[in-house]
């Protein structure tokens, strides 16, 4: 039985200038799934998450989500898709002229002609799914890092998307809150039957709540499987990765030297 | 070598930057005219650009005034001619003074909070944050603060031209004894509503040349060289708004006279 599909990235080539960050990536995320994208840090992570976005023109090739191929869409073809998912930012990139209510209501008071008081009982079920209830008249800048995400989280999913994509949840958080952000992630899929994407390189976090894992490593696909199909694998660089191997670096003693004198940079300037 | 080529780079980088700029100025336009239309942001703006900024266009104003009435007194005094204080005043308020140091004014107080405000805004993701929710920045954050700033800038250009005939008066005929009836006689006789029409169109286009360049210098942020500095680029590119808006202002300001 074949998966249904949710995102199709097809040979991906994205390039910051003359320097190339993805090169020819193949992708599949499963529909309804936790999909994790996992790397060590230059891996390309950010950059495949921002090309799905659709924040960043990739250089070459396709990206199919449900159905769009947000690659050759129209800006306004990608205005309509962008309603059916959310983004929870690593930052949080909540409004701080707004509370925290008035963030998490912003895409239906955009989008929706629904009354005030069914804008103001979704607002509140939504907080109410992320435990911040309490805390819908705060301002973001009252609020700690893990608040901040959840209040992100909560403002992603309050038009109810297909698809949702959460950058670093446990970026800067402690063991606690990142296991209850863990947790958080788990309900929402079963709860709304989301299709989930997260970019993180916590792998207690990766192994906890993927249904599917995607590695990254030097601006290439590693490796994409279940998690025991990743915990299986023998390749050095996932394991690597799993054991949290420090990477070798081989190193020419000469240029090294060269470097540090200055030297090098005198002969590269000529 | 390295220097013409650091001119050539600096101008290519001007180029493109106006280029945006003005790129910015038919979007907005076009985005102006497509529903959804919602004047809240567009009060709240003018509340901040205008309301928020009448403290110190009344400070301003009477100031100016009073600096004119004192040194055209002195001047006009060696020629026998006081009389006609009040329409001097009057003329340089409302064909220069009136428009142009009321947009300084603006630049200053609303125009770097704006251009940070946006910058701040593109650099914490938060720009992205409404892409990503399939709504327009450019309409929801930079079109109320332009329309704010076209809207604003006059009424501000008003009051000011106001307070400072007042400041006019209070020197020449409260402090130095020119007669009352002179002065706003005089003041009556030698304005013409061109003059009026002349300061109006000039406050109108320094509104908008103010706020479309504080808003493009902070919303494009990503794409200058500034972009990756953080907070030290915010400030840089708040100081270039600044710099570049009260050039653009008083440049405008000799065409646009040039010109009507």
């Amino acid at each position: 039985m074949t998966q249904e599909t949710a995102i199709e990235i097809r040979d991906l080539v994205v390039e910051y200038g003359n320097r190339r960050i993805l090169n020819s990536i193949d992708l599949d995320i499963p529909l309804g799934q936790i999909s994790v994208i996992m790397g060590g840090s230059g891996a390309g992570k950010s950059t495949l998450l921002r090309s799905m976005l659709g924040l960043k023109k990739p250089t070459s090739g396709a990206i199919r989500m449900l159905g769009t191929d947000i690659c050759t869409a129209s800006p306004g073809q990608l205005q309509e898709f962008r309603k059916q998912m959310g983004v929870a930012f690593q930052g949080g990139a909540l409004f701080t002229s707004m509370t925290v209510g008035e963030n998490i209501q912003l895409p239906l008071r955009q989008h929706t002609r629904l009354d005030e008081n069914t804008i103001q009982i979704m607002t509140r079920i939504k907080l109410d799914m992320v435990n911040m209830l309490p805390h819908e008249h705060l301002m973001p800048s009252e609020l700690s890092g893990g608040m901040t995400k959840r209040a992100a989280l909560a403002r992603a999913i309050i038009m109810d998307p297909k698809l949702l994509f959460f950058d670093e949840p446990s970026a800067g958080l402690d063991p606690i809150t990142s296991a209850e952000l863990d947790e958080l992630i788990i309900k929402l899929k079963q709860s709304m039957n989301m299709t989930i994407v997260v970019v993180t390189h916590e792998l207690e976090s990766v192994f906890k709540i993927a249904d599917r894992i995607a590695i990254l490593g030097d601006g290439g696909l590693i490796l994409a499987g279940t998690p025991e199909e990743i915990r299986a694998s023998d390749d050095p660089r996932v394991v690597g990765l799993l054991n949290r191997t420090p990477r070798q670096v081989n190193v020419d003693v000469d240029q090294h030297l060269r470097r540090l004198s200055g030297l090098q940079e005198a002969s590269d300037k000529k | 070598m390295k220097t013409v080529e650091s001119l050539g780079s600096s101008l290519l980088a001007s180029l493109e930057q106006t280029g945006r700029t003005f790129l910015l100025l038919l979007i907005i336009a076009y985005r102006i005219v497509q529903p959804p239309y919602n004047l809240y942001p567009i009060v709240r703006q003018i509340y901040f650009i205008g309301a928020r900024s009448l403290g110190v266009i009344v400070i301003s104003g009477v100031t100016i005034g009073m600096v004119l009435g004192l040194q055209f007194y002195n001047t006009l005094e060696r020629f026998g001619s006081v009389d006609i204080l009040g329409s001097a005043v009057a003329l340089s308020v409302l064909r220069e003074l009136g428009p142009v140091m009321t947009a300084l004014m603006v630049v200053g107080r609303a125009g770097s909070a704006i251009c940070a405000e946006l910058g701040i805004m593109r650099i914490s993701e938060q720009v992205d944050a409404l892409e990503c929710m399939a709504i327009n920045p450019d309409k929801f954050l930079v079109a109320p603060k332009l329309l704010a700033g076209i809207i604003s800038v006059p009424l501000l250009t008003c009051v000011f031209s106001v307070v400072a005939i007042f400041g006019g008066y209070f020197v020449g005929v409260v402090l130095f004894g020119v007669s009352e009836g002179s002065y706003l006689n005089g003041m009556i006789d030698a304005v013409v509503w061109s003059d009026v029409r002349l300061g109006l169109v000039k406050s109108l286009i320094f509104g908008l040349l103010v706020t479309l360049i504080c808003c493009s210098k902070g919303f494009y942020i990503h794409l200058t060289k500034s972009g990756s500095l953080g907070a030290e680029g915010v400030s840089y590119v708040t100081t270039d708004a600044v710099v570049i808006s009260s050039i653009a202002v008083l440049f405008s300001d000799f065409l646009i006279g040039a010109i009507l």
